[in-house]
């Protein structure tokens, strides 16, 4: 069984906690106290059955300003699949929580209320799972019922969408026409759309291809940590702990240490008492190698046959994530996996308009601000492209006086 | 029931190893926080697939209420005998000693609420910079939004509103002096996965997790342990129920469930059906809807 992640985008009063609350009703992925602290809510729908927006609902002053603000997990679990569900709000002041949700999503769900069609919010959150480089796209069209289940009116909003996901390049695009607040097509089919010949949404999840972020062939293992046991029958023991992001590695493989480009070969792949020949992306392992040479913590693996981007002068996508905006002045610091070092965002090259999506030219980049910018950094990352590579192309901004998270960057482009 | 197949077990364990190494890699002085229930001896093996052969990077703390079963502190400490660590224990009667909290009366009296000082205390004490904890974002919807590495103030508040967004798998783990970050591994694990993982990794568990017979009294709908520690009076009636817990918190406020599973097969059959969640056998979490988070708020694990 895989794990699918996701997230949901749509506007304020789309239907995106009704949608969620019905995934989760409908699997009956909802216990018994869960159930029945809904049953006694007061918020009811208008014609008296549960409210399953409720489900979704976090944090107390959440609760009483009746708007999510912040990215909130759900899981569930099929028989074929477990979920995550990143639960991010739509509207614009709070993209950043949008961006924050995305960058671990295998897919996502956008909601588009059937009776208003594609709007500009639809267009903002395409653009972000654009940027984001989320694989799979589920244009979810909600409230149905309240357009007597029209076919015409699904096939214009497709039309329109489908102009919309040319222009910001999205690739595998499924439409399903829902009714959150009935049921319809979320999991089970509906036969108020027998025009649909589709999946449910839910069927869709438990079969859609999840496009790993690491499918990149390349090995790349960055070390986390080098364990030296010391004791007198490991006396020489230096394992380098670590996670595969891309590719996969094997014992004997031949591999490059960067940035310092020291070659060695894999003596061993540890874990726990257990030994491997082979590990695979996303695995956690301890690597040995043959020869004696100082790696530490920062420090990459990677198959000395790749040749990812080493440099100190890198164009990015920016996503501003703090209330003060970015200095250009000020020295930052990023971290790019487990290394961090300090940089300066030298250049502004130009912003993006999320709602239009126009280039405009101006340095100031305020919160939720998006666009391309190039950053300085006083050692070099070694890095993929984020559009090549998820897993080793994204970074963050850190404010060194507030060591608050300020900025996220999709590495883009090398241009030293 | 329907068979899962677990390769979605080695995801979960990759991404709680990696990060426990994050904090190993991040933090001066890390300690994980060691309650003896299953989610953080989950913790525990997670720590030797992230560190051996060499020693954890940072101690074991147990917040001791002294009103733990006694099986739980067993188990801790064959455990820790077991492993070679090093294991610090803050003790809730100390801070009752000095005066630091008052102990509750009545019927529903509890040390629970007490603990945060004790812990808040260990924290200042050996200077801690990161705490690893093994809650989960299923088991309350508080805890939902909560983040991998969530930052606490020198008062061990978490602010909701001030949290750090978290993208890919990096973690920013910078705190100024004072401050100090909690860390949670298994974040995205379910109560099943754990289970799942126990069962997969064949990890022993404290006694008082599979079914056994134990004195019990009903207090506001729910079995409770009938122990010296908890205030009974006439109007309690003591019976003998076959029961097992679902959380080893303090005996005065963790209820036990009715249950035949013996075998970690049968909790897992009996959690898939479970009609009930796990927060929902903690008595203190029923007072309100946002008790939890206030106590998360106030520095609770
Ligand atoms: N008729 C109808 N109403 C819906 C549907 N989905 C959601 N709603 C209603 O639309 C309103 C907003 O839904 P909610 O889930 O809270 O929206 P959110 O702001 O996107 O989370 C609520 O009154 C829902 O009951 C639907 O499919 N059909």
């Amino acid at each position: 069984m895989e794990i699918l992640k996701f997230i949901t985008a749509g506007s304020v009063d789309d239907g995106k906690s009704t949608l969620i609350g019905r995934l989760l009703y409908d699997t009956e992925s909802i216990l018994a106290d869960q159930l029945e602290a809904l049953h006694r809510s007061n918020r009811k729908n208008d014609d008296g059955t549960i409210d399953l927006a409720i489900l979704t609902d976090g944090l107390k002053a959440e609760r009483e300003q009746g708007i999510t603000i912040d990215v909130a997990y759900k899981y569930f679990q099929t028989d074929k699949r477990k979920f995550i569900i990143a639960d991010a709000p739509g509207h614009i002041q709070y993209t950043r929580n949008m961006v924050t949700g995305a960058s671990n999503s295998d897919l996502a769900i956008i909601l588009i209320d059937a009776r208003k069609g594609v709007v500009e919010q639809t267009v903002r959150h395409s653009f972000l799972v654009s940027l984001l480089e989320i694989p799979q796209v589920v244009v979810a069209i909600n409230k149905m019922d309240m357009m007597d289940y029209s076919e015409d009116t699904f096939n214009s909003i497709v039309k329109d969408y489908e102009a919309l996901a040319a222009k910001v390049t999205l690739k595998q695009v499924t439409y399903i026409p829902v009714s959150a607040l009935k049921g319809d097509n979320i999991v089970y089919p509906s036969s108020n759309t027998p025009w649909y010949n589709g999946q449910s949404l839910l069927d869709h999840l438990e079969t859609v291809q999840i496009v790993a972020d690491n499918s990149s062939t390349h090995a790349y293992f960055p070390v986390q940590w080098v364990v030296r046991p010391q004791t007198d029958e490991l006396h020489d023991y230096r394992g380098y702990a670590g996670r595969v992001l891309s590719g996969s590695l094997k014992v004997n493989d031949q591999v490059t240490v960067l940035p310092s480009g020291f070659t060695s070969t894999i003596e061993q792949i540890d874990l726990l008492e257990q030994q491997y020949d082979e590990i695979q992306a996303g695995r956690s392992a301890t690597i040995l190698l043959k020869d004696d040479i100082d790696i530490s913590r920062g420090d990459i693996l990677v198959s000395s046959a790749h040749h990812p981007q080493v440099s100190q002068l890198i164009e990015a996508d920016l996503c501003w994530m703090d209330t003060k905006p970015l200095d250009t002045s000020l020295t930052y610091l990023i971290q790019h996996n487990s290394k961090v070092t300090r940089c300066k965002i030298q250049e502004v090259l130009y912003k993006v308009n999320i709602n239009t999506l126009e280039k405009e030219y101006s340095e100031e980049f305020k919160l939720n601000d998006i666009g391309r910018i190039a950053v300085k950094t006083a050692e070099p990352l070694v890095f993929d492209f984020y559009q090549n590579n998820k897993a080793t192309g994204g970074a963050i901004i850190i404010d060194s006086r507030t060591n608050v998270t300020v900025g996220a960057l999709m590495l883009r482009a090398n241009a030293e | 029931m329907s068979k899962y197949n677990l390769d979605y077990l080695n995801e979960l364990e990759a991404e709680a190893i990696y990060i426990l190494r994050e904090v190993a890699g991040q933090f001066e002085k890390p300690a994980l926080l060691f309650s003896g229930g299953k989610d953080s001896i989950t913790l525990v093996r997670l720590a030797e697939k992230a560190f051996r052969p060499g020693k954890f990077p940072f101690p074991l703390v147990h917040i001791d209420t002294g009103h733990n079963f006694p099986e739980t502190i067993e188990y801790r400490d064959a455990m820790i005998n077991r492993i070679g660590e090093k294991l610090i224990v803050g003790h809730v009667q100390d801070d009752i000693d000095a005066g630091n909290v008052i102990e509750q009366k009545g019927k529903n009296a509890s040390r629970n609420a007490l603990q945060t000082v004790t812990l808040l205390n260990t924290i200042a004490k050996h200077q801690f910079d990161a705490c690893i904890g093994g809650a989960r974002r299923d088991e309350e919807k508080a805890r939902a939004k909560e983040r991998i590495f969530s930052v606490r103030d020198e008062f061990g508040q978490w602010d909701p509103k001030r949290q750090r967004p978290e993208l890919w798998s990096i973690f920013n783990g910078k705190i100024h002096k004072g401050e100090n970050v909690r860390v949670f591994p298994i974040s995205n694990w379910t109560e099943l996965d754990v289970w799942n993982y126990i069962r997969r990794e064949n990890i022993p568990l404290p006694s008082i997790y599979f079914a056994h017979q134990r004195d019990c009294i009903t207090r506001n709908g729910q079995l409770m342990a009938a122990t010296e520690f908890l205030n009974m009076d006439e109007e309690d009636v003591i019976e003998r129920r076959n029961v097992r817990f679902r959380t080893v918190g303090d005996m005065t406020c963790t209820a036990a469930i009715e249950s035949y599973a013996t075998e970690i097969d049968d909790i897992i059959n009996e959690i898939s059906e479970s009609k009930i969640s796990e927060r929902g056998a903690r008595m203190d979490d029923k007072v309100s809807e946002a008790a939890m988070e206030d106590r998360k708020k106030g520095g609770y694990f």
